[in-house]
Parts: structure tokens; sequence; C-alpha cells
């Protein structure tokens, strides 16, 4: 017994030992070249808690190469999509970011999802000149010459909500933020907007990504009377929340504006009667309905079929970020970061799925159609739109095109 | 004493340890070299739990805390200095005195056993809390912020002592990593073999019956506490420089069993078998996040459990009964005596 | 004064989510000295148990009540044959092979349902305190910790089965020689023990969700509970839930959700240093 059991490890070692061999191999074999192609790089939450928001900014990503490509590619060549899971591990999208940077040497990176996340990798694609493209909504400021963000900013987000919300309900407001840099700005922001509607924050409180009891939160939300919520929360633990909200039976006295529900299908995965109700503001729904749209739709399920959640904001920007992208290296003739940031400088815009997408040089961020929402039997139902929101720049503070160098990013002063 | 294979061994380790040291980086590419380093980083956190369990015989279950605490001490040093020197010392130094008076704490309480590991991991939890919920701007300790969940990005790397222009590059990090890895495991080498490092393990063995001979186990243990702390503070700084970034992740229940997994598969009671179970699972564990075969945590899962059931003493045992089997048959055939 | 009785209500909840999720590795390792590091995993089980029978159409109560215990309960006999029996006795092996088990339940969850699944609602609607409202499904939480405590103390107590286990943890060669198939109650204890542990994680389902990870959001604080309970399972367990649930929700009300759970983790470093084999190392010493 003892002997067999010795040759069997002996032979699993070796057979170990070979295999590590050939894995160790594997890598430098499957890196084989399409000669000439564009590597676009891209790093999302493929696994994990953040699983919904980043498979359907990967499969954007991919539905727009694939548009690129089917119509002659870029430059003459074609597009290809390195792409990593950072299994939603902040400490992965800095190895990647690495990694995209030195080892697969894209010329351009769509990544991120969680501010945190930018904030890990805007730095690496700074210092390594590889230009990048931030997709997603967030809390609004970046201005760094080497970043480009496509995603809705509070001054187009909660500049239209908030006063939404104010005028109907009242003008006391109760905040719950997700704790990291995206939550505690959102309601920074939410607190100087409240101000300038002569609204007032009564209480904000902060849970970080795991938390998924609100008991005594909803207790002390009953305590302070609120006439609404405002809410940025992330993540499955967190969406938690809603159920525990309705079955407190709270739903029909304080409403609940949102600035991230809906964003990775949440509306799908729980009943109805939670979600009803609840109030949103952003640039791109599925329900919109316009050629544009429905064009896109019809292409992105006959590529992925009819089961994959639901497109929010988060996929259309990664699929905005990529068309505007590809319309910059057109213009400049050249996928040379400095000629790209120049064309796309100067005034570049599409219309997208979700409206007319524009450019706006001065922030690189850009500018939008909003639309409020709410939901009702899961399905979002446009109450009042916005044509052409300028992005967050109060005072004009960011200046990218006067001052090319900046990098930093800037929070509202209350 | 020490037997002449063995101390061959120890010179092949040393060679072969300085052969890599210099000359990986330049026959690795650069983007390879990085991946190793954290390996190297990786491991040396694993010597310091192995000599404080398998060793000093403390299950301490919250290693990762002063690993972390290393890790955050440099960069919010580092960050608030702009030279890294102080710094450094700061990452060894702070998770050295934590582990002072937590061990006085828990080794004059006469805590032991599961005990200890509930208390040790409840400390790491505690930490992990704490820093996951300081994302807030008034968060801050001189001009670094603490980052909460968002964790600290940019953390400079670590400089030519007193010249803080010329920080460190890949390749010179990789030997750093690889000269402290080496440092230690001989270190601990020698201090395991010394007077200190016997009385240890005995207190290890039977703890009344080294009390009974004179000794005071609790501060043969908080010394060996200690240590360990220091070394995984080490490697903790390490590891904030290598991917400029330090989270909470490092504090979570998570990172914190890895680590107790690392020495299981490699054999607890070894050293080298620390080494070798850290490389063997973090390298499954990216390559299998890396080429996606299949879930990450279900492949581990299968390989711990077919694992234990097959090779219960870990790979270093395993290892030595095989090839050191071999080595002993040809010790008795060349001097006709016996084994060493 | 309505508010107080809202602040009663969650800290009765908290001390009774708490005991549910602890039990089951109470009934393990107290009477087993089996650490069993899936034992969040077998929470995600006992969730996933309810939520798939309810999506298909079965009845929630069935589901939660019936089917959940039943199959997480099967599942651990299952483990406890493969994984546990061959390794009894070996606390480190014990521990590595059921993190690898729970490594490989997160791994395959993540794989088969990922994080789309659909969850349900907390059912029961709720009622009016005064001028404020409670789910009236915090007081079933409360009420079924109640009922498997009781339960739990009743059956060992009271039933042959019970006496038997008991008397097999205590002594089992005397067991043996008196004719008792030690294996059989070993199979049968951790199935228990993964039972109840299942019925947890479907009755705080419909409150927290199911994804694959949540198994590590409730592995330590039930651990440090079994551990600071001591070495009696069930009125340990529920010392140091009361203990800990009062200090975590008092302390959440009084600040945030954070300093709560770091009040109850520094409440067990204080207990653990002043009574340093549990709570029924030192109090209620004849009970079970």
């Amino acid at each position: 017994m003892h002997i067999h059991r010795r040759d069997l490890l002996k032979a699993s070692v070796a057979g170990l030992a070979g295999l590590a061999g050939g894995v160790l191999a594997l890598p430098r074999l499957a890196v084989a070249e399409s000669a000439g192609a564009i590597k676009i790089g891209t790093i999302c939450d493929l696994s994990g808690p953040l699983q919904p928001f980043g498979t359907q900014k990967l499969q954007c990503i991919q539905l727009a190469v694939e548009q690129i490509n089917a119509a002659g590619g870029l430059l003459g060549k074609k597009v290809e999509v390195v792409s990593y899971d950072a299994q939603s591990n902040n400490q992965l999208f800095a190895q990647y970011a690495q990694q995209l940077a030195l080892k697969d040497r894209v010329v351009v990176a769509h990544a991120g999802l969680q501010s945190s996340s930018r904030e890990v990798i805007r730095p690496i694609f700074r210092r390594s000149n590889t230009l990048y493209f931030y997709n997603t909504p967030y809390e609004g400021g970046v201005c760094d010459g080497n970043a480009f963000c496509t995603g809705t900013t509070p001054g187009q987000l909660l500049a239209n909500l908030l006063p939404f919300m104010i005028e109907k309900f009242g003008k006391k407001i109760y905040v719950l933020a997700a704790d990291y840099n995206f939550g505690q700005l959102s309601e920074k922001w939410t607190r100087k907007i409240a101000q300038e509607h002569g609204a007032e924050v009564v209480a904000s409180e902060f849970f970080p990504l795991d938390v998924n009891q609100f008991g005594p939160t909803i207790g002390k939300i009953q305590q302070a009377k609120p006439s609404f919520i405002v809410n940025t929360f992330v993540g499955p633990a967190h969406a938690s929340f809603y159920g525990q909200w309705a079955g407190a039976g709270m739903k029909q006295d304080i409403p609940i504006a949102s600035q991230t529900f809906g964003e990775g299908g949440e509306h799908l995965r729980m009943p109805a009667e939670i979600s009803d109700g609840i109030y949103v503001c952003y640039n791109y729904f599925e329900e919109l309905d316009a050629p544009a749209n429905k064009a896109f739709l019809d292409a992105f399920r006959a590529k992925f079929g009819t089961d994959y959640g639901y497109i929010s904001d988060l996929g259309m920007s990664e699929y905005v970020g990529v068309r505007l992208w590809a319309e910059g290296v057109k213009k400049a003739g050249s996928v040379d970061r400095a000629k790209v940031v120049s064309a796309l400088e100067s005034g570049i815009g599409m219309d997208a799925p979700g409206g007319r997408v524009v450019v706006e040089p001065k922030t690189h961020h850009c500018i939008f159609d909003m639309h409020i929402a709410q939901i009702k039997d899961r399905k979002f139902g446009i109450l009042q739109s916005f044509k052409q929101v300028p992005p967050t720049n109060p005072g004009g503070v960011c200046d990218l095109v006067k001052n090319p160098n900046t990098n930093q990013q800037f929070e509202p002063k209350i | 004493m020490r037997s002449r294979a063995e101390i061959l061994g120890l010179a092949a380790l040393g060679l072969g340890g300085l052969a890599l040291l210099f000359g990986l980086p330049h026959v690795v590419e650069i983007f390879a070299l990085v991946d190793i380093t954290v390996f190297v980083i990786l491991s040396t956190l694993a010597l310091s739990l192995a000599l404080v369990w398998g060793f000093g015989g403390i299950l301490c279950f919250g290693q990762s805390a002063f690993f972390g605490l290393g890790g955050y001490a440099y960069a919010i040093a580092v960050l608030n200095m702009g030279e890294s020197t102080v710094p450094v010392l700061l990452g060894i130094l702070l998770p050295m005195l934590f582990a002072a008076l937590l061990g006085y704490f828990m080794f004059w309480g006469r805590v032991s056993d599961v005990y200890l590991a509930v208390i040790t991991l409840t400390v790491s939890l505690i930490f992990f809390h704490l820093v996951n919920s300081t994302s807030g701007p008034e968060y801050r300790i001189g001009s670094a912020p603490l980052g909460g969940a968002n964790g600290i990005p940019g953390v400079p790397q670590i400089n030519v002592p007193g010249d803080p222009g010329r920080q460190l590059g890949f390749d010179e990090m990789f030997q750093l990593a690889m000269a402290v890895l080496l440092l230690t495991y001989f270190g601990l080498r020698w201090l395991l073999a010394s007077h200190f490092g016997r009385v240890v393990v005995s207190i290890r063995e039977n703890e009344l019956r080294a009390e009974l001979l004179g000794y005071d186990a609790r501060r043969y243990k908080l010394a060996v506490f200690v240590i360990g702390a220091g070394i995984a503070g080490v490697a903790g700084v390490l590891f904030a420089n290598w991917g400029s970034f330090i989270g909470p992740n490092v504090f979570s229940i998570f990172f914190t069993a890895q680590i107790i997994i690392w020495i299981m598969v490699g054999g607890l009671g070894t050293l080298g078998g620390a080494v070798i179970g850290t490389v063997i699972i973090q390298f499954l564990t990216t390559w299998l996040g890396e080429t996606k075969i299949a879930d990450t945590n279900l492949v581990l899962g299968v390989i711990f459990v077919l694992f234990v059931l097959l090779v219960p003493n870990g790979l270093q045992p395993m290892l030595r009964d095989l090839f050191g089997g071999w080595a002993a048959r040809r010790a008795v055939a060349r001097t006709g005596k016996g084994a060493p | 004064m309505d508010f107080a009785a809202i602040v009663l209500i969650q800290v009765l909840y908290a001390i009774a989510s708490l005991a549910l999720i602890s039990v089951g590795l109470a009934i393990i390792f107290g009477m087993m000295k089996v650490i069993n590091f899936a034992h969040g995993e077998f929470l995600m089980l006992g969730g996933y148990a309810v939520i798939l029978p309810v999506q298909a159409g079965v009845n929630l109560w069935i589901a939660m009540l019936i089917i959940a215990p039943l199959a997480v309960g099967l599942f651990g006999m299952i483990v406890e044959r493969v994984i546990i029996r061959p390794l009894y006795g070996r606390v480190i092996e014990t521990v590595l092979a059921t993190w690898g088990l729970s490594l490989f339940l997160i791994g395959a969850a993540s794989e088969i349902f990922g994080y789309f699944q659909e969850g349900t609602s907390p059912p029961l609607g709720s009622i009016a305190i005064g001028a404020y409202r409670e789910g009236v499904y915090t007081f079933f939480v409360i009420f079924i910790a109640a009922a498997v405590m009781a339960g739990v103390y009743l059956f060992l107590k009271r039933t042959r089965f019970g006496l038997v286990a008991l008397g097999t943890m205590q002594n089992p060669d005397m067991a043996a020689a008196l004719g008792v198939d030690t294996g059989k109650v070993y199979a049968l204890t951790f199935g228990l023990g993964a039972a109840l542990t299942g019925l947890a994680g479907a009755v705080l389902a419909p409150i927290s969700g199911v994804v694959p990870i949540i198994g590590i959001t409730y592995i330590a604080k039930a651990f440090i509970t079994v551990i600071c309970g001591g070495a009696m399972a069930l009125s340990g367990t529920a010392a140091a839930s009361v203990l800990f649930g009062t200090v975590n929700q008092v302390v959440t009300f009084l600040s945030t959700p954070i300093i709560g759970e770091v009040a109850l983790l520094v409440a067990a470093i204080i207990l653990l240093r002043l009574l340093p084999a549990g709570i029924t190392g030192r109090f209620f010493r004849s009970g079970l």
C-alpha cells in the first residue's frame, strides 16, 4: 500500500512538473500576434459581485469592435481586443493595467468600473503614455490630459434628478451611499445641489460594499422623516436594501431616487413590487424609442442572444467610448496618442443609441441627452428629458485645451 | 550538528538563490519578472507564518494584519515624507510593536490554541472593517488619505536611501524582494538552529515541560510572534511597492486564510515548504485567472481536497521522502553507515 | 418610545440571526470537535435551496422549512462521509479540506449561477409600531431562532437519538462498547448541524439575498460566536449570541453598521481574554 502510493505520487509529481513546464510555455504560444492588428485593451469585472456590471461592458466593447471591423477596420487594419478579468478586485486592476501597458502594449485602454479601480489604473496608464478611456457614470471632476471619460457626471445626473425630486416631494433629503470615493463625492454633490435649490441633507450614511443588513438604518430613516431618499448603492449586497425597505412597508411613505439602480440590471433580479416607483436619471435606457437604439439592440441580440440581463449606461458608455475613439483615430489618420487626443479635442461626436454624444474638448468628457425615468413592472418609463447637457465643470476649472498637463480630480466645494 | 548533506543542501540553495537574484532579470522579460516578484514577496510572508506557527506552535489566523500594517505604514509614511528609508523602517517596526502588544495581551493571559486563532482572526477583521470604512476625505494621516475601500493608489517606490529621485525599477524591485527572501530564509534557518530556536520548538512540543525546565514560555512565544510580525511587515512594505497600491483586502478573511493554506500545502513545520506552497498556489491562481479555464475557486477547492486526502503532510515532507529516500540510500551505500 | 421598541426588536433580530447562523456550527464543533470551514457555504446552499424552488413555483414556506434543511442536511451527510470521516481527529487537515470544499462550492455557485440570480423578498408584509413600521418577517426570524434552539435542546435531551449522540460525543469508546454504531451517529450529527445551517441560510435569504460569496460574510461571525460560547454547544451559542447581538446592534444604532461590527469583534477579544475557555467555560456549565 505504502509503496504503491509512493509510485503514484512520484508519477504525479513528474507529471505536474511536465504540466507546469508546458503551462509556462503556454502564454508565449498563445500570444501569436495577428500581424498588423490594432490592439485595444480592457479590464472588466467578469466574475465576483460586480459580474453583471462588467459583463455588459465587455459585450458592448466587443460589439463596437465587431461593427468597426465589419466596416473595414481602422486605417486598413483590424481592431483586436485584449481583455482581462479583474474579478471585482482592485489589486488585479493594478496588475492588469501594468500588463496592458508593458506587455500587450495596447494603443488605448477602455477600463475600469468602480471609481476606486479608475484611480488605481489612471496613473499607471499616464506613466506609460497609454491613452485611457474611463467609460462609466461617476462622480465627475477628473481632469487628466491622458484620459477621456464617456460616463455621465453629477452635473448631468444629480443636477437634473435632484431638483425634480425636491419640487415633487419636498426639501428634506436622506442620503444612503456606498463607502468609497464614488459614494463620498456623490454625497458632496448632493449636498451642494440641494443647497442651491433650498433643500437640505438631514443625514448621510455610508456603507461599505459588503453590508447587507439595513434594519437599524431603516429605523433611523423613519425617525428622521425625510421627504425623499437619495441612494448611491453599488453591488448585490446593497441591493438587498430594497427588499428590506419594501418588507418594512416603507415604499408608499418615502420615495427613493437612485443614482445607480438598474445599471446592473438589479430590477430584473427582484420582484417587481420591490423596484416599482424608484426614480433614476440616465443617458441611456433600453426602453428609449429611437431608430438608432432599435438598430443597436437588434445587433446586440443577434450577437449575444436575449438572455443577457439589461444594458444600461454602463455598457452603452463603453460602446460609445470605443466608437468615439475610433472616430478620433480616423480623423487623426493615426493611432499615435498625441494625434488622437488632438483629434478628439476638435469636437468629435456621434449619433449614439441614446441620442447625440459630443466630446467636450476642455474637460475630455461628453455632452449627453439625459432622461428622468421611473420603474414600473421592471421597465423604465421616461418622465422628462433634457437635451445636450454639458458635463460637470464648476467655474470652468478644468481646461485641458489650455493646460494639457493637468492631472487632478476636482471635488465640489460646498 | 550539521551533516555534510545538510550543509551541501544549504549551500546549493544559497547559490541557487543568488543565481536567480542576479541572473533572472537578464533571462526573463520584465513582465514575467513582475509576476515572479509578487511570488517572492508572498513567500516571505509565508515564511513569517511558518516561523510563528510551524515552529512556534502559535496558530496565528491574523498574520495578514501585520502584513497589511506594514504595507499601510509604508504607504502613508512615504506619501508624507517623500523619501522611503524611514517609511520602510516604520513598515517593519509598527507591526512588531503591535505584535508585542497583542502578544503580551494573549500570552500573558494564557490564551492558546483555537482561542488564540480566533483572537488573531478577529484583530485582522477589525483592521479590515476600520480601514474599509475610511474612504471619506476626513480620514487622512498628514497628507496621505487612508482611502477606505479605494485603497491607497500611487504609492511611491522605494528609492536609494538619501536620493528620492532614484526610485527602484522593476528588475531592482525583484532583486530587493529576492534578497529579502534569501536573508529571511537563511536567517530563520540560523535562528532555529540556535539555542533560542531550540527552546521555541521545545515549547511548541510541550509547553509545560519547557516551563518546568525553567524557560518562561510566554517570553519566547512573544519573541517569536514579534519576529514573525516584523518579517510579515517587510513583506507588506514590498507588496505596497510592487503594485504601487495597497487596499483593505489585505486584511480580509480570504487573504489571511490563504496564508494558512500556503503553509499547509507546503508542509507545516518546514521553511522551504512555505515557499513551495506559496509559489504553487499563487502561480495556479494567477494562471487560472488569466486563462479562465474554470472558476479559480472551483479548481483550487478540488486541488485542496484531493491534496489533503492524498498528501496529508504537505509537499516538502513528501518530496523529502521521495527524493531524500534516494539520497539516504546512496549515503548508506557509500559509507556503510545509516542516514544522517 | 416607539423608537425604543424598534431598537429592541432589531436587537432581538440581531441575536436571533447570530444564533441561527451559529447553532449548526456549534453542534458540529461542540459535539464532534470538527471545524467546518465550509459552514458559510452551507448557509449559501440553504439560500439557493429556498430561492430556486420558489422560482420554480414551490411555496415559500415549504421550500424554506422543509426543502432547504433536508437538502443541505443530506449534502452534509455526504460531505461527512467523503471528507470529514477519513480525517477525523486531524484538526489541521480538516480545516484545509473544508476550506477546499468552501472554495469549490463558491466556485461552483459562481459558474452555475453567477451574480445574475434573482432573489425573493421578505414576505408577510409589515405592521405599525406607534409611528414606525417594521416588517413582520423580522418577528418570524426571531421566532424561528427561539424555536430552533428549543427544538435542538429537546431533541438532544429527550429523544433516544439525542442521548445516544451526546453519549457518543462524550465517550465514543464506551458508546461503541455498548453497541452504538458510532459512524452512523457522527454522520447523523453532522447532517443535523448541516440541516440547521441550511435552515438558517434559507430563513435569511429573503432578507440578504443570495450570492456565491455570501458565506464569507457569515463565517467569521459564526466562528467567533461559537468559540466564545465555549464547550457547551447550545447554552454557549445562546449566551454568546445574546452578548454579541446586543453589542453589535446597539452600537450600530448609535453610530454606523461598521462600528457596530467592530464593537462585536472587540467584545469578542475582551471576552476571550477574561474567559479564555469561552463563556460556558465558566458559566452555565451544567447546561447543554
